[in-house]
């Protein structure tokens, strides 16, 4: 099924051809990137199609059998999280290119493709160390994107990004050596086999690696305590990357959800639900400090960095219960959740570039051209992401509710939910009343604001809908996905003894 | 003493004085205990296959034993990236340095005042 390789071989292709002088110099590169962009849209739309029957489809890279070679696995969870990353990068890629943010720098788009590549790597490796390889290879185009235009601001809060992604590498890299050292395997369907049978002197070491695993997915999914780096880093970078940036803490979030299903799932003895007694606390708090620091942000873009980890917090909350129901309702309210957070952070750019020399502080000035279009936008965003009825953050959080209800955490979780919803509505009444209620004089025409530059937030606005207005279907989607992902046997099956049927589609 | 010993604890001392450093305020310090940090754990990736003496990895006709060469693999393509990111890290630093006129990770200037930008805020 060659069909898995495309997302991660167009952008590495794409990527290195931008990187000539000729498309780097002149406009080609631009419309070389945004074709390859949509194509790899429907690359993404075909494999979620295909993962759509419930196959679990795998491509043995240079035909070596698994576990020897490394294996693609293409299933419902990888396939929503591909079509999910594509979906924003399109909207932010177009942003960019309308607000000629590409043209600030050398290499905006190369990196692009390059984040894109890892990305979508990420999601599709069925091998420990090839996960670690495509976290780098995101980090490092997300490093390259972050800088993007640079200014002392960038670069300091840049240094602080990249030498906190450098420790998590680190770590990263401990994980998987002691994991190696006791299960002598690589591949994360073998591993599983291998955890389940280790000897009883192998636990505490089985045990050890799982949490420092989980936990550097924690640091990239930006949970407390670990959250530290990310209001900074986002805050001060561009808005359509922090946009873009939203899907990287959701990366953390799925190889949580990916690596304790599959690894550290019922059997694995010691090291069963590795993260289960810790995450829920960690995850309520950073809930609520993520929608403290929304409340008490200075900048739209601040506020944004905050509702990122808010909104991160919220789904790990969920996910910590490690049941299908309410895994089931995180991945739900997952691609909502991206999608809000990345279009806040482009009506803040909006609103930063319209606003001019104020940018976007959450403080009073003269209205601007284009406001009333704007403060819908901010005002369907702020919707979005408190989760107010109609669209579908709403009907994710009443998942969440409704499938924790019978947990004997239900009561810290839902007055965590609940609670943060409405500091999250204080929030945001907060900052529109200052950005556009108390907003007086004459409008200031402001040359570098193109009024197209809304459009992409249109886009992911649309898409918001859709999953609010497809509510019926994406529920029976996501929880399909919980009980694939909660069926571990079939997963193995297919990566290891891929000739059997419910494998994939090689002879 | 056995090799082992001396393997573990050169990792261990490596990786306490490499956290050490990486928590100091320059940005020096800091980019130095990354780089010890990265030969730590690739002395460790490296003895995960288990130290064995004398082996060949892949295959020898009078063989009896193999030592594991995954580990060799993978140490290799850390060393890859951590140089790498090394570089990354030190022209950063440089760049940083330059244009806001100190070396400190947080951004303060040397005499402990206020950010000299207030822009900094989030």
């Amino acid at each position: 099924m060659n069909l898995i390789l495309a997302p991660i071989l167009l952008p590495a292709v794409i990527g290195a051809f931008l990187l000539l002088r000729t498309p780097r110099l002149t406009r080609l590169g631009r419309y070389v990137s945004l074709g390859a962009m949509l194509v790899q849209l429907g690359i993404a739309v075909a494999l979620f199609a295909l993962a759509a029957d419930g196959t679990i489809r795998t491509y043995a890279l240079g035909d070596w059998v698994a576990p020897f070679g490394i294996v693609l696995v293409l299933e419902r969870l990888s396939a929503l999280m591909v079509l999910v990353t594509n979906i924003l990068a399109a909207a932010v890629m177009l942003h960019a290119v309308l607000t000629d943010l590409d043209r600030r720098g050398w290499h905006f788009h190369p990196l692009f493709q390059f984040q894109l590549l890892g990305l979508s790597g990420a999601f599709l490796t069925g091998d420990l160390f090839n996960l670690f390889v495509f976290f780098e290879i995101l980090l490092i185009a997300s490093y390259g994107l972050m800088l993007h235009g640079q200014g002392s601001e960038r670069l300091q809060a840049g240094v602080q990004y990249v030498v906190v992604n450098l420790v998590g590498s680190t770590v990263f890299l401990v994980a998987v050596g002691l994991l190696y050292g006791v299960t002598g395997t690589l591949n994360m369907a073998d591993m599983a086999v291998r955890i389940a049978n280790a000897p009883a002197q192998d636990q505490a070491l089985l045990r050890t690696g799982a949490q420092v695993l989980i936990a550097v997915f924690a640091l990239k999914a930006a949970l407390l305590p670990l959250h530290l780096w990310l209001p900074r880093a986002y805050a001060n970078t561009s808005a359509p990357v922090a946009a873009l940036f939203a899907i990287l803490t959701k990366v953390g979030v799925y190889s949580i959800l990916r690596t304790t299903t599959l690894m550290f799932g019922e059997d694995a003895g010691a090291a069963a639900w590795a993260p289960a007694g810790w995450m829920l606390p960690a995850a309520l708090v950073s809930l609520t400090i993520g929608f403290v620091g929304l409340v008490a942000a200075r900048r739209l873009r601040g506020l944004a960095a905050f509702a990122v980890i808010g909104s991160t917090g919220t789904l790990l909350a969920s996910m910590a219960l490690f049941t299908p129901a309410s895994v089931a309702a995180a991945i739900y309210y997952l691609p909502h959740s991206t999608f809000a957070s990345a279009m806040l952070f482009l009506v803040a750019d909006c609103v930063a570039r319209a606003r001019g020399p104020l940018d976007d502080r959450l403080e009073a000035g003269a209205r601007f051209a284009g406001m009333g279009q704007i403060s819908l936008l901010f005002l369907l965003t702020a919707v979005a992401l408190v989760g107010l009825p109609p669209l579908a953050g709403f009907i994710g959080k009443l998942m969440i509710l409704s499938a924790t209800a019978e947990a004997d955490a239900a009561p810290w979780i839902w007055s965590a939910i609940l609670g943060t919803t409405f500091l999250a509505m204080i929030g945001f009444a907060r900052a529109g009343s200052a950005l556009f209620w108390k907003s007086a004089g004459e409008p200031q025409s402001n040359p570098t604001a193109g009024k197209a530059a809304t459009l992409p937030a249109w886009g992911i606005f649309a898409v918001l809908v859709a999953l609010a207005a497809l509510a019926g279907p994406a529920t029976r989607f996501a929880e399909a996905t919980a009980q694939q992902l909660f069926a571990r046997e079939a997963y193995i099956g297919a990566v290891l003894q891929p000739e059997l049927p419910q494998g994939s589609d090689r002879p | 003493m056995s090799v082992e010993f001396l393997v573990a604890s050169a990792i261990g001392v490596m990786t306490a004085a490499g956290i050490y450093l990486a928590l100091r305020g320059r940005t020096f310090s800091v980019v130095l205990g990354l780089a010890m940090l990265s030969y730590a754990i690739n002395a460790f990736l490296f003895s995960m296959g288990r130290l064995v003496i004398d082996q060949p990895p892949i295959w020898s006709a009078d063989a009896a034993t193999y030592t594991d060469p995954l580990p060799q693999a993978l140490v290799l393509t850390a060393i890859v990236i951590a140089f790498g990111m090394t570089a990354l890290v030190v022209v950063l630093a440089l760049r940083a340095y330059l244009e806001t006129g100190t070396d400190h990770v947080d951004g303060l200037p040397d005499d402990g005042g206020q950010h000299p930008d207030a822009g900094d805020e989030v």
